[in-house]
Order: C-alpha cells, then structure tokens, then sequence
C-alpha cells in the first residue's frame, strides 16, 4: 500500500490497464508528452508509445467520434475530455452514438471498450466554465454508465472496472480533490463494482446520499449531527447510471429520512431522480420529506462559490430540519 | 512549432480562395466509349459484371421500395438512383474486408458485399429476422459479417468514427482501411472537419468519400458552401484529394482503388470527391418539384451511371439486350416475392425493448419489462404484436413499478 492523492491512483489505474493489454489507449487534448493538464497521464507516453498515448487537436466531437469508431473496432479507448465543462461539443458523440451503438446495431457492434474521463466539479475558483458537474445530463441516456469516486482507493478501482466494463463508461473526476484526497491505495490491479453503491458509515437516523466531492462534505456533515445525537447512515452512491435503488432504499426502510447532495443545479438534478424513486419505494416508511441539498438553478459563480455549493453547514441544516419534521 | 515552412514577403499579399478549381477524372463518355487518351482500369468481365449487376438490384430495389412506401408498405425509404456508379464502383475497389461506414443512400455497397435481398427486407419491415432488431427506421441497415457499420440516422457523426476506426485497423497492422461515405450536406457538419484533421495528424488509412449529388434535402450545393465544392478543403488538412467524374463507374473504381493503395501503404488518408446527382427525392418523405426543375433533372437523367456502363459493356461484348431483359425480370420478381415474405414475419420478441441498452439488462430495465408483461396481459388486444408471446403463466407479481 502506498499512500496516493487521487492523481497518482488515476495514473497507476491507467499504467495498470494499459501494461495489462495493449489494447487499451489514452489520447485527449495535452495527454501525451504532457501528460494533461493535470498530469493525470504523466509518463504514460514514455513507457507505452505515441501511438498507446497520444495528444488529439482541440476538437471534443472528433475526439469523441474517433474514440467511438477505435471502440467499434475492438480497442479499448481512455478518452480525456480536459474539463467536464467542454464535454458538450462532444454531446452528440456520446449520446446519440456511444449510447446506442449496441442498441441499433441489435448487438452487431458495440463501442462497450469505451471510457470516457473528465475533471468536474467546483471549489477550485474556476468560475462558470471550469466547475459544472453535468452528470444528470447524461444519466437520462439509456446506454451510458456513468461512475465518480469519492478518493483515490475508490478511483483507481472503479476507473479499473470502467476500462475494462463492456459499455461505454463516463468517469467523472472531482478535480477539487486531485491533490487535495490522498490515502492508502492498494499497488496491486483491483476493480471495485460498477452500479453498486457503498454504505461508508452505518446509522440508524437519517441517510446521507453524495457522489463524488460531496461525499466528504456528507461525512463532515454527519459530524456535526452526530455532536447533536443525531446516528447518519452515509452512502457513496458512486454509479449514477445504472444507479443502485436497492441500497438506498433499503438505508430508507430503516432510517425513515434521507437527505441527498449533490453540487449541480436543483432543477433536474439526480437528487430528483432518486428521491422520486425512493418515495415509490420507501412511501410508508418515511419520517420526513426527501430533501436536497444542491446548487442552485444559476451558474456555477466564480467569486461567490463558497456560498453556491452545499457546504457542511447546509446539510447539516437540511438534517436538522429532516428530523425536526 | 510551426509545421509552415513559410517565406516572408513584404506588401499585404491576399492569396484569393477562388483562384483554382479542382479538375474531374473522368474516363468513360455517357455513349460508353472511352475518352481520348483514356485507359480503362483492369476489371475483368466477372467483376465488371458484379458491379454491373448490383447497379441493376440496387435501382430495381429502389423503384420497387419507393412504390411499396407510397403503398403504405413501408413507412420509410431512400433511393441511390442516379448515386449507383460513385458507390458501387467505390465499393468495388476495396478489399471485402475493409470497413464501410456509410451515411444512409449506400445500400449498393452493402448489396455489392453480398446483402441478400432478404436481408434488405427484413430490416425494412423490421421483423424478428432484422439483425437490428426493429429499432430503426427503413434503411438503416447493418451487417459484421460484411463489414458495413450499422447506419445511424444523425448526419456525419461516422465520419470521425471511421478516423478511430482506421486507426485501430493501423494499429492492428492487418492491412485493412476504413471508407467512410457521406454527401456533401453532411461535410458542413463539424465532425467532417474532426475527422480530416485527426486523420492527417495521425496518419490514419481511411478514405473520406463524398457523395456530391447537388443537394442536401432541398437545398443546394450553392447554398451549401461557396468554395469549388467538398475537394479543396482536403488542401487545408494536407490531404490527397481527387475529384471524379460520380457518374463514371471506370473513374470511381480507379480512383477508389489508388486511393486504398495510398491509405493502405502509406497510412495516408484520401478525400475523394464524386460529383453525381441524386436523381430521386432525399427520401419518400421529400418532393424535389419544390425545389428544383424538371430540366434540371431530365439533364443529369441523361448522364445516368447505369446506362453508361451498360453501353461500355456491351461495347465489350460483356453484355447484351437479353440479358439485362432476363437480369431486370428476375429481379423484379425476387423483390416481390422477398418482400411479401418479409412483410408477414412476426415483430422481434418483446425483450428485444430492453436487451443490447448494455450487455445484460439492468435491474430497472428487468422490472420495466416485468410490469409491461403484465400490462399486455391485462390489455392483449391493444398490443397484438406482442400479446401471443407473452406467457400468460409467468409471474404476474408486479403490479406497477414500484408498488408496494
């Protein structure tokens, strides 16, 4: 075990899946020589080639496409999208292509080999155009799987099992956490499950829903409420598409309360999409209304972000007010 | 660092856009003699047949299909007619392993790689027989055994896929290239543009062929772009480029057959630039009167690919009246008859809704299919497609989703 921020275990996962099958390819804008801006890539080019590891030209739907067609072929794309904010002029690839290669072909081809990486999230004063987490956007896309570690044990794992899952995965990374996350990282090759969420700290009052960044702020919420007497069960949701309902309801069913976060906009957010689904299942169950603490219905601000995101306090507000009801 | 290798000059010196013009390769006259000093490209009467004889299929297909539409058979179709000679000569010069991926009007090089007229009809109707499962619209047709990507109806998004798709054949060093085809409406999209640069930056075999049939729906090449059509663009990415006469099968076939020798030998892409003429609608939902004239289209019907190279081969003594009597006779009646057959095949099974979104179904995609089963039952005259083939034993446990 070597203690890794969540750079170096991304790093070591595609060193890893790359030594193990030379298949497997990582390109995007600045990834070779460089090794991406934020060296995500580093030295990967040196010890596998150009040809394994390579810069693309500016150009997210070509990027994108190319990865889609290298997918078909039977290779196994790591696609870098340099800021999940520019995923968009790729939005027709993924979501109209890599989505439904295998549906409309009736399995004739597949771009399953597909994973497509990309720093999101804010905190790192990066303004509106380097801090969106657009993961809703694409979880109403039948086709995709979409995955985002909490630190960097989980991300080498599920970055793991994304490479090598045969559909095409969205790996979201919270960049705010790039340095900032390290702990314990197994050196050897290991995979964490996709679609399946983790409960990380058992409770018996109220469950606490995040992905990503916002896992950490959960935890630092249920400090706080714990103080107060408060027992939070917390979960790692970690796979937003397919999303694991089982795990949550069955916190629900003995909790009674649930408060998700999450740092996109309210509106159409997949605290939505949980919480309507939760109350399906949970109805009769439930102590209190599902509640959401999110960002708001704006853009992500640049000076004012400290008050935009969920922070600690505005959970820990949110469970107050769930057991309050 | 720079890849110019620029001089400096000294007075603001505007190079103009419009100074050249691409020339078009052309080698068989519409009277289907050769052109003076023309050499036509070594195809053997065999070959030369099988071209031939898909050019037919494809145009007896297309007639039959567009009828059948406006019989309320099919709900939907689009024709090659007029495109015969640039996709089927282009077809032909490839190794039949070599990848196609197609826009939507390519269905000659399907048909030239051996795609049954069965195989044609029962992705029209979509039937259980289709192998894309009745999730398209007709036309979209696919096959891994010949080597022809599926078609996907959002325009150009191949264009890059057949860059990576190249590149992974490169990679993979079994001298295979990718042919990617599109008109020239498409090639105003972004992703044509993605996938020549990433190409020639990446040395990637794939040859880009455009389809420049003078319309894209209903507007106009010159409305489309004001440059001397598709080709030049090819200067701006340092690409090889040739423009050819679409219309001459002899033309496109060399052309398309040097194009994958340089794509091949050289990890070299190619753009090739086919000026034809979409002699039908864009598809059975278009009206060309609306927007263009009957002598403009009675002019291009005079420089019809299929006629020209029946006169070169008969020329040749390849062909004859009788034969092309008998060819045209038997393939009207094997559309017919593969059609009226097609049509009363049974719908694919009601799992094909939820299998293929990924490898296995989903736990949520099992309990949508489970409360759907149960729907039907309770409702099986409102969905006779499906209602015989749901059992009417298996579990009837779900009640809605999520119910409780």
């Amino acid at each position: 075990m070597a203690n890794l921020n969540l750079l170096q275990a991304i790093n070591q996962a595609l060193d890893i899946a790359m030594a193990a099958d030379e298949k497997v390819l990582c390109f995007g804008e600045d990834v070779g020589g460089f090794g991406g801006v934020f060296r995500a890539t580093s030295h990967l080019q040196e010890k596998y080639g150009k040809a394994r590891c390579f810069n693309t030209p500016l150009v997210e739907q070509g990027i994108i496409g190319f990865a889609n067609g290298l997918a078909a072929q039977g290779s196994t794309p790591v696609a870098e999208i340099q800021f999940a904010d520019y995923i968009f002029p790729a939005f027709d690839q993924i979501v109209n292509e890599s989505a439904k290669f295998r549906y409309r072909s009736g399995n004739l081809f597949n771009v399953g080999g597909l994973t497509i990486r990309a720093p999101y999230g804010g905190g790192i004063a990066g303004g509106l155009y380097h801090s969106q987490s657009p993961e809703a956007y694409f979880a109403h896309t039948p086709g995709l799987k979409i995955v985002v570690p909490r630190n960097p044990h989980q991300a080498k794992g599920l970055l793991l099992a994304a490479i090598r899952d045969p559909n095409p995965v969205l790996f979201f990374e919270p960049k705010r956490l790039y340095r900032a996350s390290t702990g314990e990282v197994p050196e050897s090759d290991y995979q964490l499950p996709l679609g399946e969420a983790e409960v990380i700290k058992e409770g018996s009052d109220i469950t606490l829903l995040a992905w990503g960044a916002q896992v950490e702020v959960m935890e630092q919420a249920a400090e706080l409420a714990e103080k107060e007497g408060i027992s939070c069960e917390i979960i790692d949701l970690r796979s937003i598409l397919p999303w694991d309902a089982e795990t949550v309801a069955t916190s629900v069913l003995k909790t009674g309360r649930l408060v998700i976060s999450h740092e996109a906009p309210l509106t159409g957010g997949f605290a939505g999409e949980i919480a309507a689904t939760i109350q399906e299942r949970c109805f009769l169950y439930l102590e209190s209304p599902i509640s959401r603490v999110t960002g708001m219905d704006t853009p992500f601000p640049l000076t004012l972000e400290k008050e935009y995101l969920p922070d600690r306090l505005k959970v820990f507000e949110a469970i107050k007010a769930s057991m309050a009801y | 660092m720079t890849t110019t290798t620029s001089s400096l000059v000294h007075s603001p010196t505007f190079l103009k856009g419009d100074e050249f013009s691409i020339d078009t390769f052309a080698l068989l006259k519409q009277d289907g003699s050769l052109f003076e000093g023309a050499t036509a490209p070594e195809l053997d009467r065999e070959k030369a047949l099988r071209i031939y004889h898909t050019m037919v299929f494809t145009r007896v297909l297309d007639e039959r299909m567009l009828a059948a539409q406006r019989q309320g058979r099919l709900s939907f179709y689009m024709q090659c007619t007029g495109e015969e000679a640039a996709v089927i000569g282009s077809a032909a010069a490839l190794d039949d392993e070599d990848m196609i991926m197609a826009q939507y009007r390519e269905q000659g090089a399907l048909a030239y790689r051996g795609f049954s007229c069965d195989e044609f009809m029962n992705q029209m109707f979509g039937n259980e027989r289709d192998y894309g499962k009745g999730r398209q619209m007709p036309i979209h047709y696919g096959s891994a055994k010949l080597h022809y990507m599926t078609i996907s109806s959002p325009l150009a998004t191949q264009i890059p896929q057949a860059t990576g798709y190249a590149y992974g054949q490169k990679l993979a060093g079994d001298g295979h290239c990718t042919i990617t085809y599109f008109g020239e409406g498409a090639a105003s999209e972004g992703d044509f543009h993605a996938a020549l640069n990433m190409a020639t930056v990446h040395k990637v075999p794939v040859i880009f062929f455009c389809r420049n049939n003078g319309y894209a729906i209903s507007t106009p090449a010159v409305e489309q772009f004001a440059a001397d059509g598709v080709a030049p663009r090819a200067f701006g990415y340092k690409m090889r480029v040739i423009r050819v006469d679409g219309n001459d099968v002899l033309a496109v076939y060399q052309a398309t057959l040097e194009a994958r020798r340089l794509a091949v030998e050289h990890n070299q892409p190619v753009l090739i630039e086919a000026m034809t003429y979409r002699l039908a609608a864009h598809s059975s939902s278009d009206d060309p009167s609306g927007y263009r004239s009957k002598k403009e289209e009675e002019a291009w019907r005079e420089k019809d690919p299929i006629l020209r190279m029946r006169r070169w081969l008969e020329s040749r003594e390849w062909w004859s009246d009788e034969e092309e009597k008998a060819l045209q006779e038997r393939l009207r009646r094997e559309v017919l008859e593969t059609m009226k057959v097609a049509q009363k095949r049974p719908a694919p099974p009601l799992e094909s809704l939820i299998t293929d979104v990924y490898d296995t179904p989903t736990p949520q995609l099992n309990e949508q299919l489970k409360a759907l089963e149960a729907h039907i039952r309770r409702y099986p005259e409102a969905y006779p497609k499906s209602s015989s083939r749901v059992s009417p034993t298996s579990s009837s446990a779900v009640t809605g989703q999520g119910g409780h």
